[in-house]
């Protein structure tokens, strides 16, 4: 191994391991706000980079009606909760906040799918199709069930998995697909080249790593969602709405995992199931922070990037049973060094 | 006995599907086997409260194991048999101790990784036939006949099936049983009464491992073919649908989720694909939907329906059984209980600020103070639930400072708890049999094979007899989370005495109490005192403690303000000052 495949290797790590910090983020961000183990995580990322590509060859994604379902679906059991609570005069505004937004963006794909826009718009596009289905999947799925215990919130995690899994195969089929890079700019620096899409997707990620530190640290909706997750309880006392908290985070994790799949989707091949190995990669780094800390899992995640690449290049067909098997000394670290810890369920 | 009736009515129509034509036979046997790995998940999910997404890799562990001795070793299968659960025993042994000394959140997430990764490597190894798999695998041979008949096969896995099915409802019947189904809400209460939680959780984990790695045995001679595919993590998510979708709480949700899934997921192969206009495992999106739906509309599941319909369990008698062994308590007015200036700091906050007091055997001893004054710290420091920052704790001249909970129940330290901790969906005295986890010693074998009859009827007897002591004998088969919180703390009383204590700590048993549910509760205190029982009561509750202790410990900011007999406590100025804010 010389130095070139060395610097290639880590080139390429680099650019897995940004987008796997990216989805440890989202991951740690939905758990802690939700206690939901969000495992559907990595299906967005494949709806993200999939509905690009349906754009790419002019035809009108078939997320679109998945995200019209969603939103017909939530605006059901809103209009249900409403009324039986007696508040039937929000009904209108409550349907119109629903409905509206979605038919708009279907309306617009719908529009601009033949036309073959540039690659700005329809990345714009994919954003707003996807990421709204992150707070209506919060609404349909979870919220019904947000007191419940983690294990229910699990359950129900795993069934959103599924059903996201089976709708990707059957809108965009079992073949994959490659998107076309940002750009097709090489920098060679001595005898290493790195592409401009790598550059992309490093910008893009340490630019979002920062928005969500600004977020959280400055804005009130990051502070409401950190005060979710530090005690729901004491959040819902000082106003703040524990399923507002959680429309929020799954949005941004929506956003977040939609935008992966838009980075990695010029670098490798995406199939309706690739989004699975993807999140769980992703997991994998939050779970080195302990599904609480940011920077731990940011650099867990970095080592996975790292060790899946490495790995690759020696024991190829390996390289997953490699990166998975790294939880148990992982979890092994985290027993021996955390103290007795009793998760009390009523 | 109609549920008796119920049972031979399965039984027979089960003995019957051979008739049907071959199809509806080996659907019949797949859902055999996947009951067995359902059934391991309920106790895990439903009963314990855990869950795990990687049932199917341990059911691919027993099927490639055994098909890979057979074939490169030509051991015999039924030699195999071990070595996959000897395997599958270790493995799970191993990944339950990593995971499941920490948050609940963390075994699915290790059985998710362990699941992928064993997928990934029987796919990968050359020599375990990649993706493509194992042909050939030797059929089963049964007394000298070879076993390669389909009808065979579906009576050898309903039959094992129905043995696991039995298994199982003894083992959630006897003393382990019962401290499993007390672990899913929270270990403090089952620690308090001896049991260790990690340890009975990894075991419970172990089992359904072994239930599964048993069915993939099954799996292995009867499709005498094996490749990765039914054992990744898609599949093993499919365990957790039939379980939710049967229901969790219930073994005959396994069987009742494992048959719907199992037809279901036919019926959809079949017709989904014809709908859509595409090949596809399309079905998985109408099971996450159920799936959902059930979760938010039918938590209990399928297997609830028919339990409405079925009449309630009947209550076995109590049985006359001779009396458990009981320890022999102190003589009155000796040392029990000694708390040398011990010390607990929060931070920078001395919760308990160098207390130390005494028990003597034979007292009630009321240990007193305003809100915040550190009595509920107290209390945890001597039960184990909070590590002490200094001092020392010695219980009949014992140390038990630093010891856990489950140890400190050991010595005949047993508490009750301020926010009553009884198993709602337990009857009351199931609830107060658990209180004699430590009194009997059978285990998890014995009580699978029904050796444990003679410990448990003792038990039961036990029980019984300390639900009529604190006069509940009316009560004692009825749901425990069905009672008023006054019979409720009484109940919790009569478990702590089932422990057979030699001092019993109550945390604020007057909390929440009406008028005359105190005077009652204090009658009985001084009733069991009478019967030479030592007593520490945490309470600020001034009027119920003054006519019922012997003594008063006072603690205010921390620290001991007074010790005396109550008329000394009553007219001592200082006493007066914390409670009053200065006269």
């Amino acid at each position: 191994m010389d130095l070139q495949t060395i610097l290639i290797l880590a080139q390429d790590a680099l650019t897995n391991s940004s987008i796997y910090v990216l989805l440890a983020m989202a991951t740690i961000l939905v758990f802690a706000t939700t206690r939901i183990l969000f495992l559907p995580q990595g299906e967005f990322v494949a709806f993200g980079g999939l509905t690009l590509a349906s754009f790419q060859t002019g035809i009108m994604p078939g997320t679109v009606w998945l995200l019209l379902l969603l939103a017909c679906v939530a605006a059901v059991m809103k209009t249900v909760r409403l009324l039986s609570s007696g508040a039937a005069r929000d009904l209108p505004k409550v349907l119109a906040e629903t409905l509206l937004p979605a038919f708009a963006i279907g309306f617009v794909a719908h529009a601009c799918a033949p036309m073959h826009l540039a690659l700005g718009w329809q990345i714009l596009l994919t954003l707003l199709i996807v990421t709204p289905m992150g707070p209506l999947i919060y609404e349909v799925a979870f919220r019904p069930l947000a007191d419940s215990a983690t294990l229910v919130l699990l359950t129900a995690a795993v069934a959103v998995h599924f059903v996201l899994l089976g709708s990707g195969l059957l809108f965009f089929g079992a073949e994959g697909s490659r998107t076309p890079p940002f750009t097709e700019a090489q920098f060679t620096f001595g005898n290493l080249t790195v592409s401009g899409q790598s550059l992309w997707v490093y910008a893009i990620c340490i630019l979002l790593a920062a928005l969500l530190a600004w977020f959280f640290g400055k804005t009130m909706y990051g502070k409401a969602l950190r005060a979710v997750a530090f005690n729901r309880h004491g959040a819902r006392l000082v106003g703040v709405d524990p399923c507002l908290a959680g429309s929020l985070s799954m949005g941004m994790a929506a956003g977040i995992g939609a935008l992966s799949g838009i980075l990695i989707g010029p670098i490798t091949t995406l199939y309706y199931d690739s989004g699975f190995l993807i999140g769980l990669k992703g997991f994998v780094g939050a779970i080195f922070g302990g599904m609480a800390s940011y920077p731990v899992a940011a650099a867990g995640a970095l080592l996975v990037g790292f060790l899946e690449s490495y790995s690759s290049y020696w024991l190829s067909s390996y390289k997953d049973v490699i990166v998975f098997t790294l939880i148990i000394p992982v979890l092994l670290w985290r027993s021996l060094s955390s103290v007795h810890f009793d998760d009390e369920e009523l | 006995m109609v549920r008796r009736i119920g049972l031979i009515i399965f039984v027979v129509l089960l003995a019957m599907v051979p008739l049907l034509p071959p199809f509806y036979l080996t659907m019949a046997s797949y859902i055999g086997l996947y009951s067995m790995v359902a059934l391991g998940l309920v106790l895990l999910t439903g009963v314990t409260g855990l869950l795990s997404l990687g049932q199917a890799a341990f059911m691919g562990l027993g099927a490639y194991t055994t098909a890979m001795l057979t074939l490169r070793l030509h051991w015999s299968p039924w030699l195999t048999l071990f070595a996959s659960l000897a395997l599958t025993l270790v493995i799970s042994l191993v990944l339950g101790s990593i995971t499941l000394r920490m948050a609940g959140h963390y075994l699915p997430l290790t059985t998710i990784a362990w699941g992928i990764s064993l997928y990934f490597l029987f796919g990968n190894i050359p020599s375990l036939g990649g993706y493509t798999g194992l042909t050939d695998i030797p059929p089963l041979n049964l007394f000298g006949v070879e076993m390669r008949g389909e009808r065979g096969f579906y009576y050898l896995i309903w039959g094992v099936c129905l043995v696991s099915l039995w298994v199982t409802i003894n083992l959630l019947n006897s003393r382990e049983g019962r401290a499993i189904r007390a672990l899913k809400s929270g270990l403090t209460m089952a620690e308090a009464f001896g049991v260790s939680g990690p340890r009975l959780k990894i075991l419970v984990f172990a089992y359904s491992a072994l239930l599964a790695c048993t069915a993939g045995w099954l799996y292995a001679h009867m499709q005498r073919f094996v490749n990765p595919t039914p054992f990744g993590v898609g599949p093993g998510i499919e365990f957790i649908f039939m379980i939710a979708l049967g229901g969790a709480g219930n073994v005959w949700g396994a069987v009742v989720g494992a048959s719907v899934i199992t037809a279901l997921k036919t019926v959809l192969q079949g017709i989904l694909p014809r709908i859509l206009g595409r090949a596809g495992n399309f079905e998985v999106i109408v099971f996450g939907i159920l799936m959902i739906a059930s979760l938010q509309w039918m938590r209990g599941g399928i297997w609830v329906f028919f339990e409405r319909l079925l009449p309630p369990v009947k209550n076995p008698p109590i049985p006359e059984a001779k009396a458990l062994i009981a320890r022999t308590q102190p003589a009155r007015g000796e040392l029990l209980l000694k708390v040398e200036s011990i010390r607990k700091e929060f931070g920078g906050l001395v919760a308990v600020n160098n207390v130390s007091c005494e028990v003597y055997a034979g007292e009630i001893l009321g240990l007193i103070g305003p809100n915040g004054a550190g009595k509920t710290t107290m209390f945890n420091l001597i039960s184990g639930e909070l590590p002490r920052t200094s001092g020392n704790i010695s219980f009949a001249s014992q140390k038990i400072s630093g010891l856990l909970p489950h140890q400190i129940a050991r010595h005949g330290l047993i508490r009750t708890f301020q926010h009553v901790k009884l198993i709602a969906n337990m009857t009351v005295i199931e609830n107060v049999m658990l209180g004699a986890y430590l009194r009997t010693h059978d285990g998890l074998f014995a009580a699978a094979t029904c050796l444990n009859r003679r410990p448990d009827a003792q038990v039961r007897a036990e029980a019984a007899k300390q639900l009529r002591r604190v006069g509940l004998a009316d009560n004692m088969f009825a749901l425990a989370g069905s009672l008023p919180l006054g019979k409720q703390r009484v109940v919790e009383i009569a478990r702590a005495l089932c422990a057979d204590p030699i001092l019993l700590l109550l945390d604020e048993p007057a909390a929440g109490l009406r008028y005359l549910e105190k005077q009652e509760l204090a009658k009985l205190l001084k009733t069991l005192r009478d019967g030479g029982l030592s007593v520490l009561i945490v309470e600020h509750d001034m009027d119920f403690l003054m006519n019922l202790v012997d003594r008063i410990v006072v603690m205010d900011f921390g620290k001991k303000l007074a010790e005396g007999l109550p008329q000394e406590i009553r007219s001592n100025s200082e006493v007066l000052e914390a409670y009053l804010g200065g006269v």
